[in-house]
């Protein structure tokens, strides 16, 4: 993957088939710590603790399309191979958590990317889920919350366009702030 | 700066407006593949492209735009299905945004399959 929001694109996928109804997707970066960790983490279904040790497991895929699932052994290469590390916690009927860290001065960080983008496509695509994204800098932090604005938009769907592009312009300006000022 | 007072003027249009959208049993339907294979081949922005240009053209109302797993043609991602009621599923294969815009305005706008891109001519 070109671009680790596209890791999460991926990851968050398996929370939407996994049917979860709400999904939080966190992004820390420190420049202080020299560090960024992402956290993908859903009330779905779940999975054994054997299933767990399976996924990490290029050859191991619940689909039926194709023999091999690369999205989870993909997002956990991307961390290690920056010095970082990667976790993956879930249970039966309650969940999955899933967590990378990563060393952001390391040769081999690949950049987030339009991590915006990756959320938008997220709501657009699955307007029954409400998503949690938080991102935050060592100045500060920003929350998108779809239940919030659920209750401010009753029975209008939130891929109506207009919703979809004021979603659009928050991310953009709240970015923009966690980011200095200049992006 | 975006604030919920405007999230709550686009309710009530919204709700002035046509709030059918949802029940348009004639709307045509762009699936794009979704999966490792597909976002690693570059489907965000096919996806991003098929939105805009849709956007542009004032068709939300008349084309969905959504994404959809792997279907099983790796080789061939980004791939993009396009299904309009009463006509024969389209598969379209190693899109670009550019061949995106150009699905919209002929095929989704024109009826006019772009069969150089199909799976078809892939093959």
């Amino acid at each position: 993957m070109r671009e680790l929001s596209l890791n999460v694109m991926d990851v968050a996928q398996n929370s939407v088939r996994a049917e979860a109804k709400l999904v939080y997707i966190t992004v820390t970066e420190s420049d202080r710590d020299d560090s960024l960790s992402i956290t993908i983490s859903d009330d779905g279904c779940g999975m054994t603790q054997e299933q767990v040790s399976q996924v990490i497991d290029p050859f191991f895929t619940t689909r039926t399309t194709r023999k091999v699932g690369l999205g989870v052994p993909l997002f956990k290469l991307s961390a290690e191979q920056t010095g970082g590390s990667f976790s993956i916690e879930s249970s039966v009927g309650v969940g999955t958590t899933t967590k990378a860290s990563y060393v952001k001065s390391h040769v081999d960080m690949t950049p987030l990317g339009d991590i915006n983008s990756t959320v938008e496509i997220l709501i657009r695509c699955n307007p029954d889920i409400d998503f949690v994204f938080t991102h935050s800098t060592d100045t500060a932090s920003f929350t998108l919350d779809t239940r919030e604005l659920r209750e401010v938009l009753g029975d209008v769907s939130l891929d109506t366009p207009d919703v979809l592009d004021w979603i659009h312009q928050y991310l953009i300006e709240q970015t923009q702030i966690i980011y200095g000022g200049a992006n | 700066m975006k604030s919920l007072a405007e999230l709550q003027a686009i309710r009530d249009r919204a709700k002035a407006g046509i709030n059918l959208r949802k029940e348009n049993p004639n709307a045509a339907k762009v699936l794009v593949g979704m999966a490792t294979c597909g976002i690693a081949a570059g489907a965000r922005p096919v996806l991003n492209a098929f939105t805009e240009e849709i956007a542009k053209r004032g068709l939300t109302d008349d084309i969905v735009v959504t994404q959809t797993g792997c279907i099983g043609i790796c080789q061939f991602e980004p791939v993009v299905e396009i299904e309009i009621p009463g006509e024969e599923k389209v598969t379209y294969v190693k899109m670009t945004p550019e061949k995106a815009v150009k699905v919209v305005n002929d095929h989704l706008v024109n009826r006019n399959v772009v069969t150089e891109y199909t799976i078809g001519a892939a093959d």
